[in-house]
């Protein structure tokens, strides 16, 4: 990606100059983050007398949608920029769900203990400490060993969820999940605009925080060992650190956003840690492109705007859709939606030339 | 107890055949085709609907199944999968997993969600007591043809010229390249064969393996592993794994329950972690 | 003078093959140094266990008088060995200057930094530039690793393993491959190396051996065949028969 942003500038200062400048925000940036503040600006146009049809009963799809990005983003960070393959990230997000689902239903009331930002740092943690512990599973082997790998550590944690009764509710989810007031002042309305609005916040500034991670001196040490690992070591960067610290970031963001998600529907289930949702969201990163932390957020705008769209016609169109799309993708597009965009955008800069 | 250990003996022999094809092409292309498990599907319905729409016998399913899903499978091959090759195995995943939603989107429109119910012969029903085991006849037979089909691959691989090609081309793809060996249409003709093998895996554990949708997806995780536990650089590995599956799962789901998958899937994980090329690969590499 | 390398009895088994065979060697600093050999006598094996890359069966290396036998690669790179590759293993993604900023913000502690952008550092960014146009890559700062000229990546190859700022550098057949025209580039980079690196050149051509070394062990099926000047190998007819006996067989 670098290298073709530094294409696109025009070569003007020093190089240092030129190097942070490729870390600079961009208009399309400023335009993907305004329409969603857009998005939720639009709930108060009733208020104003304006119609807009469509987009206050959306609230709660809006917020998933979101919730989903980040998700997705927590892969990005592990696929795109350290080159590390998950299918299990479904783990994590299971995982922040249920620690902040149950903080909330028995630290409900309990001041500070049911606070939705504390519940959040508890799912970031947990899920963290999750990812810590199982990280050096995938430190060796190839990508198809770590595939399965991960897969596995998913399918351990969808077993547990679902047999440990008692606490999770096994397969009715869990029950009497009541998110308190955010700060003690901000109450949760059955609309879910507070719900948006808390959702958009903590998704920007974990995607805040990931956008300087992947373009410092570290980010660009992770790029060096999805380049190649070998040549890495070899230059003296602690590869397996590195990797450990973010499979372990990646985990600890899955869980806040399962922690979101947990707050927001005021419900956790196995649904939540299913296979299904560790592949919808690879699926994501790939459908938007892997690699441009952007990446996961427009593909879960795509997949599931479109899901709401084909589930409404036929539940099974919607999977055959995604299959065909899966499959097409890999035999012909590289890097997704951006990646078909920047082709087009440099196509079209060639052309006028 | 022995009921127990023969049942799981008939369903690890069951997952053998499932799951050998995908073994040798993983082992043969460093291809990982988790969409193996449609073609056992495609066995399976092709049953179904011979059965009990045509009211054709069960025993002619089973040859259909096979050389259905292996004209499917050799389709597939040249036209699709050929092209994946050089791809990395995240593509391949992925690429496998849009086949296997496209194909349960696909079985699940044509022939609905509900798990399809099949009658078997009446002689294959019952049961017989032998030396305090209670056996079922169905899984006798079972155990009857896929032992047959193991010593016939067996002999296939180990004697023929054919087998000696495939070994070699498994070892090292380059050097049997260099050898003048045609590796592309040996791998076409293994994959061709091992999507048979699914096919009519899918067949005969029609009546035994839950036969819906989304049996791409569930009997994925068993294939996978079967590869991680017997490796991919012999079939008697494969094979030893798939039986101490088949026995580990019956034996768990009959005492344990409450842990269910819990134990197989730790496994895995462990033996991934440990002995990344498999239990039991010969050790000879490196 | 003070040795910066040495390998005490390093031996190291594939099963029953045994690639490199009781190996004592000792690199003093400043050496130019080459290592040569015939066709799978050891030398990358041997190689890759002074990197790290393999540990040996037996045996122990020294590096600046530490014994770094057990070390990772990573820490024997941060204590100051670094090394080329055979077959060059470049970020393809990434720009020769980024690859070269990589490097030298492992050196300098500095890819901890998290929170500014890459590049924030002045001087590491233009000790980078210096490098990379000392190195012939200045044209190619900014373009695409894995779209450059073979040449163009050998010489990255050194460069990155430059910005390490190493004591030892062993340059695993710098240049292999390379076209004829780009040749001489590469040579003249490896000649004009700082005398404060020590260098070890595994190398196959011997013109290029030659013009470089100062001094030349010949590895054979693994062990030690002989050491010495360049002038004592050039002449040595041991040395002669092992290589024309190769020589004939691979020019026929």
């Amino acid at each position: 990606m670098s290298a073709v942003t530094s294409e696109n500038l025009r070569p003007i200062g020093t190089p240092s100059e030129q190097l942070v400048a490729a870390a600079r925000w961009r208009w399309f940036e400023f335009l993907f983050w305004g329409i969603a503040i857009l998005c939720g600006l639009s709930m108060f146009a009733p208020m104003l007398g304006f119609n807009v049809p469509i987009i206050p009963s959306k609230m709660m799809l809006m917020s998933e949608i979101l919730i989903l990005g980040l998700l997705a983003l927590s892969i990005d960070l592990c696929l795109g920029y350290a080159g590390l393959v998950t299918l299990g990230q479904g783990a994590f997000f299971g995982i922040g769900a249920y620690t902040a689902g149950l903080l909330a239903k028995h630290g409900a009331g309990v001041a500070p203990l049911s606070d939705p930002i504390l519940g959040l740092l508890a799912a970031g943690l947990v899920a963290g400490f999750v990812g810590f512990a199982t990280s050096f599973l995938v430190l060796r082997g190839s990508d198809l060993t770590r595939l399965m790998v991960t897969l596995g550590v998913a399918l351990i944690v969808e077993e547990l969820v679902n047999k440990l009764k008692d606490i999770t509710g096994g397969s009715d989810g869990l029950q009497g999940v009541m998110s308190s007031p955010i700060l003690g002042i901000w109450e949760f309305d059955l609309f879910g605009k507070t719900a948006f609005w808390y959702t958009l916040i903590v998704v920007f500034v974990c995607f805040w925080f990931c956008r300087r991670l992947v373009n410092s001196s570290y980010g660009y040490s992770l790029r060096a060992i999805k380049g190649n690992a070998l040549r890495a070591r070899a230059i003296g960067v602690p590869v397996n650190a590195r990797l450990i610290q973010v499979y372990t970031l990646a985990a600890a963001i899955a869980g806040i956003a399962g922690g979101l998600l947990a707050q927001t529907t005021q419900f956790a289930s196995p649904d939540m840690v299913a296979f299904h949702r560790s592949a919808d969201s690879l699926l994501m990163v790939i459908f938007g492109g892997a690699g441009y932390l952007y990446g996961g957020l427009i593909g879960s705008v795509v997949f599931r705007i479109m899901q709401d769209f084909l589930s409404n016609i036929t539940p099974q169109y919607w999977l055959f859709w995604v299959g065909v799309v899966l499959v097409l993708l890999v035999l012909f597009v590289r890097n997704g939606i951006i990646g078909l965009l920047s082709a087009a955008v440099s196509r079209s800069k060639g052309a006028g030339k | 107890m022995l009921t127990i250990l023969f049942d799981g003996i008939a369903y690890g022999m069951l997952l053998f055949v499932l799951s050998v094809g995908l073994c040798v092409t993983l082992g043969l292309m460093n291809f990982i085709n988790l969409a193996h498990g449609a073609f056992a599907m495609a066995g399976g319905y092709l049953t179904v609907v011979m059965m009990n729409w045509y009211g054709i016998s069960f025993y002619w399913c089973l040859p259909a199944a096979f050389i259905v899903s292996a004209v499917l499978g050799v389709v597939l091959e040249r036209t699709l999968y050929s092209r994946l090759y050089d791809k990395t195995h995240l593509d391949q995943v992925l690429f496998s997993i849009g086949l296997i939603f496209i194909a349960t989107a696909a079985v699940d429109y044509v022939m609905g969600a509900s798990q399809q119910i099949i009658n078997l012969p009446a002689e294959l029903n019952g049961r017989f007591e032998f030396l305090g085991a209670s056996i079922g006849v169905y899984r006798l037979f079972v155990i009857i043809i896929c032992g047959l089909l193991t010593v016939l691959l067996q002999y296939v691989i180990g004697r023929t010229r054919f087998g000696s090609r495939l070994r070699a081309s498994v070892d090292d793809r380059r050097v049997a390249r260099g050898l003048g060996i045609d590796v592309t249409g040996i791998f076409a003709l293994t994959f061709a064969v091992g999507s048979g093998l699914a096919g009519l895996g899918g067949a005969l554990g029609a009546s035994i393996l839950s036969m819906d949708p989304t049996f791409p997806l569930k009997y994925m995780i068993y294939f996978l592993i079967v590869i991680s536990v017997g490796g991919t650089t012999t079939i008697t590995g494969p094979f030893f794994a798939s039986i101490l599956l088949g026995i580990a799962d019956v034996a768990g789901k009959y005492f344990v329950p409450s842990i269910g998958g819990f134990i197989i899937y730790s496994i895995m994980v462990l033996v991934l972690i440990f002995k990344p090329e498999g239990l039991f690969t010969r050790s000879t590499r490196r | 003078m003070t040795t910066v390398l040495e390998t005490r009895g390093l031996c190291k088994k594939f099963g029953g093959i045994t690639a490199t065979d009781n190996v004592t060697f000792k690199l003093p600093a400043g050496a130019r140094h080459a290592l040569i050999g015939p066709n799978g006598a050891g030398k990358t094996t041997f190689v890759n266990q002074l990197s790290g890359v393999l540990l040996p069966t037996s045996g122990s290396i020294f590096l600046n008088g530490q014994d770094v036998t057990e070390w990772t690669v990573r820490a024997r790179s941060r204590a100051g060995l670094a090394r080329t590759f055979q077959i060059n293993q470049l970020f393809a993604d990434l720009t020769p200057l980024q690859s070269i900023i990589i490097a030298i913000n492992e050196r300098e502690n500095a890819a901890r930094s998290w929170f500014l952008p890459f590049g924030t550092r002045k001087d590491l960014v233009a000790e980078a530039v210096e490098l990379a146009e000392s190195l012939n890559l200045g044209d190619v700062l900014d373009e695409r690793v894995g779209s450059l000229a073979y040449g163009k990546q050998r010489l990255l190859e050194i460069a990155i393993a430059l910005a390490a700022k190493p004591t030892v550098l062993l340059l695993d057949e710098p240049a292999a491959g390379v076209p004829e025209s780009e040749r001489d580039q590469i040579l003249n980079v490896v000649a004009a190396l700082p005398a404060s690196v020590s260098l070890v050149l595994i190398e196959h051509d011997m013109d290029l051996v030659f013009r470089f070394a100062k001094t030349i062990s010949v590895l054979v099926n693994g062990a030690l065949f002989v050491e010495g000047t360049a002038e004592e190998i050039a002449k040595d007819p041991r040395v002669r028969q092992v290589y024309l006996g190769e020589e004939e067989i691979s020019h026929g």
